[in-house]
């Protein structure tokens, strides 16, 4: 396998844009990422999106972006796999570049999930399990997050997960593309109401539209670009879709095996690990993300964010740009801003958001409570 | 902006029914928590009750104030969105009620909690014109709320009725000035045949609610040079208690100027009631030679604004009828059972 590098990012900002399609905002974040490597050519195109065809009628996004982009011939398609459908397109541009097949490929996922009511988004994210038994029962995305929720604080006790929006709040304060870009305390999380008890609302990502691109190159191309690069990791795993059928639902098998796969292939250690792009949809699943990967002991990784640990200071910063619940949670775009922030890190492109020894970071983006898990390390060059 | 000529309000109503709930009594039901509630409480029209009989309770006050023979109105408008019938206008029911009949229109108006204003700004153009002497406008609604929906804490019962005629002696308020501001914008609904109204969540604030009202009362400030300081009150649609409030920080309208009319905390939101109300509300408190501005709002969606200034004979009509609070302050609290009661949502077979 040839290397994969980040050639250009590009990202809109994070919000209810009531005056703008889904098409506008993979374009703007398509548009943003060419000019940031300086091409205006890729060889082909993969477009990650959740619930295209829920909210907005639409099925077939790659040939519709590549003719918004007057890329009309270039081979182009939509991957999906849920909330991490921004992750499966990036698997699938880097296999394309790795392969060697394509110099260039344009990774862009997009959502806009203010096209639908509430609840229709709410069915949306039931897609992501197995809705005619699961919703067949009331359960939907929130509530399977609140049982497993009880169950960890039932073993481990619960006192800290509601450091995590705490610490991503904190980091997103300023962020231009952030959605909620402010701070947050801890008693505001705490004292708002329960959405599924024992979850409460300001432990949960919002709504939110929003479209982010990358652009990987091969090693051919790369020498000939004058924008700064960063070098590319992908792998994948998954697990059965409803936690409760697994061995142990505390545990993301997909995410732990993901993260021990993409770590071998980086030729990394844990250790050399700089900062992580945690999954926070909620604080239940940043907690049981950063567990599963083997960067907490079970049970111990709210003490971390309780603590500091996770701070743009901390040992081990955690969602530089305020991750899901404060940047922002637009299904599957989530998963490039991801990328793209950690590019910008390793870059040395972060400003007031950069973390110290940024060598090289792992981002890791969930579809469903655990199902499918991407893990990606973007390291410097 | 349009500059109403020689339009003044002859008379004026406003009925409240008699029953409330608090938000705290709905919210007990789904598990809400005192701090999320939009409203304190909100008005519940009786059994006996509907669009019909509170328009009817709203005109006969705006009637006794107005001091004409009911036979002069030429045109009856009645905006809902709880129409009793389907088809069949509720303006021939309070023309035949209050003694109006043979009158020569009779329309029921339609545009989501804005349809009284319309009704107002249409009957002003009449009166204007010349085709009718007197012009009855009102506004009423038994609101819906779908059980557990956001809308089920504010969603009230009201009715208001404004006599429209000339400028004469006998006027209590002119209305100097309206301005429409009206765009396709879907943040909330109710299709035929649907028992509930849909709403989109948050989008009936920014690009909704608040795009609308800020841009109605802004073409009258700026298009005609009305300024802030001149104006006395503020009386904007209600949808909550907070919306209000923030259309007025917007516009750097101090909180004082808007306190008055706000009565959502007391009713809820009466729909096309609504603003009506808050207007009924500070005629029954202003002063001679004081200025109003009133901006309702419709969803789907537009907003209508009018500057109306206080007459003379305000000070000796307005006692004619009862004033709106004794019906904000009679009041009888029911439970949520008895709630669902008189709102028919109990199915018997």
């Amino acid at each position: 396998m040839g290397k994969v590098f980040i050639a250009g990012v590009g990202f809109t900002k994070i919000a209810e844009h009531w005056d703008r399609s889904l098409d506008g905002l993979l374009v703007e974040a398509s548009l943003k990422a060419f000019d940031n490597a300086g091409l205006s050519e890729v060889d082909s195109i993969y477009v990650g999106n959740a619930l295209a065809e829920a909210l907005q009628d639409q099925m077939h996004l790659g040939a519709a972006v590549a003719e918004d982009l007057g890329l009309a011939r270039v081979p182009a398609f939509r991957v999906e796999a849920a909330e991490a459908s921004g992750a499966a397109a990036l698997y699938a541009g880097f296999n394309e570049v790795a392969s060697g097949r394509a110099d260039a490929v344009l990774v862009v996922g997009g959502e806009k999930l203010s096209d639908g009511l509430p609840e229709e988004v709410s069915s949306g994210l039931m897609m992501g399990g197995r809705p005619y038994y699961e919703s067949f029962i009331g359960a939907d995305f929130y509530s399977l997050n609140a049982l497993l929720y009880r169950i960890y604080c039932e073993r481990y006790g619960c006192d800290n997960l509601a450091s995590f929006p705490v610490m991503s709040h904190a980091h997103a304060e300023g962020v231009a593309h952030a959605q909620y870009p402010f701070k947050l305390s801890l008693e505001k999380v705490l004292s708002s109401p329960f959405i599924a008890e024992p979850l409460r609302r300001l432990e949960v990502s919002g709504i939110g539209d929003g479209a982010a691109a990358v652009i990987l190159v091969g090693e051919r191309l790369a020498g000939k670009l004058k924008s700064p690069l960063s070098q590319l990791q992908v792998a994948s795993a998954t697990d059965r879709l409803n936690p409760f059928d697994r061995e142990s639902p505390l545990r993301f098998q997909s995410v732990g095996l993901a993260v021990s796969l993409v770590l071998r292939d980086a030729r990394l250690s844990r250790n050399e690990i700089g900062f992580i792009e945690l999954y926070d949809a909620t604080s239940i699943m940043a907690a049981l993300c950063l567990e599963s990967s083997g960067f907490a002991d079970p049970g111990k990784s709210g003490e971390l964010a309780a603590r500091g640990e996770l701070d743009l200071g901390g040992s081990l910063p955690c969602n530089t740009f305020g991750g899901l619940k404060a940047r922002g949670h637009p299904l599957g775009a989530t998963a490039l801003y991801q990328i793209a922030e950690a590019h910008l890190q390793v870059t040395d492109q972060a400003g007031r958001n950069q973390v110290d020894s940024a060598g090289a970071g792992l981002a890791i983006a969930i579809g469903g409570v655990g199902a499918t898990a991407f893990a990606s390390i973007v390291k410097r060059v | 902006m349009v500059r109403v000529g020689g339009v003044a309000i002859r008379g004026y109503g406003g009925y409240v029914p008699r029953y409330r709930i608090r938000a705290e009594e709905i919210g007990r039901i789904w598990g809400v928590g005192a701090a999320e509630l939009p409203v304190g409480e909100k008005s519940v029209a009786g059994p006996d009750e509907d669009v019909a009989t509170m328009a009817v309770e709203a005109a006969r006050m705006a009637l006794r104030r107005a001091g004409i023979d009911p036979r002069k109105i030429g045109a009856i408008h009645v905006g809902s969105e709880s129409k009793p019938y389907a088809v069949k206008p509720t303006g021939t029911i309070v023309a035949e009620a209050i003694g109006a009949n043979p009158s020569k229109l009779a329309a029921d108006f339609e545009f989501a909690c804005k349809a009284g204003t319309e009704a107002l700004s249409l009957i002003s153009g009449l009166i204007q014109t010349g085709i009718i002497e007197y012009g009855l406008a009102i506004g009423a609604d038994t609101a819906q709320g779908r059980p557990r929906d956001a809308l089920e804490y504010t969603a009230a019962s009201g009715a208001a009725a404004f006599i429209l005629g000339k400028p004469d002696r006998q006027a209590v308020a002119l209305i100097e000035a309206w301005s429409g501001y009206v765009t396709d914008t879907p943040d909330f609904w109710r299709r035929p045949f649907d028992r509930y109204p849909v709403h989109a969540a948050r989008f009936t604030g920014a690009p909704a609610y608040f795009k609308h009202v800020v841009g109605a009362v802004k073409s009258l400030l700026d298009g005609d040079g009305y300024s802030i300081d001149e104006i006395d009150y503020f009386v904007f649609h209600q949808p909550n208690v907070k919306f209000p409030l923030a259309a007025a920080k917007m516009l750097g309208i101090p909180k004082e100027k808007v306190l008055p009319g706000l009565l959502s905390d007391k009713i809820g939101n009466t729909y096309s009631a609504c603003s009506l109300l808050g207007l009924v509300k500070v005629l029954d408190q202003a002063q001679p030679g004081q200025k109003i501005l009133l901006a309702s709002y419709g969803s789907g969606a537009g907003s209508d604004a009018f500057i109306i200034k206080v007459l003379d004979a305000i000070l000796e009509r307005r006692d004619l009828a009862p004033r709106l609070d004794s019906f904000l302050e009679d009041k009888i609290y029911i439970d949520y059972a008895t709630y669902l009661k008189f709102r028919g949502e109990i199915l018997r077979r």
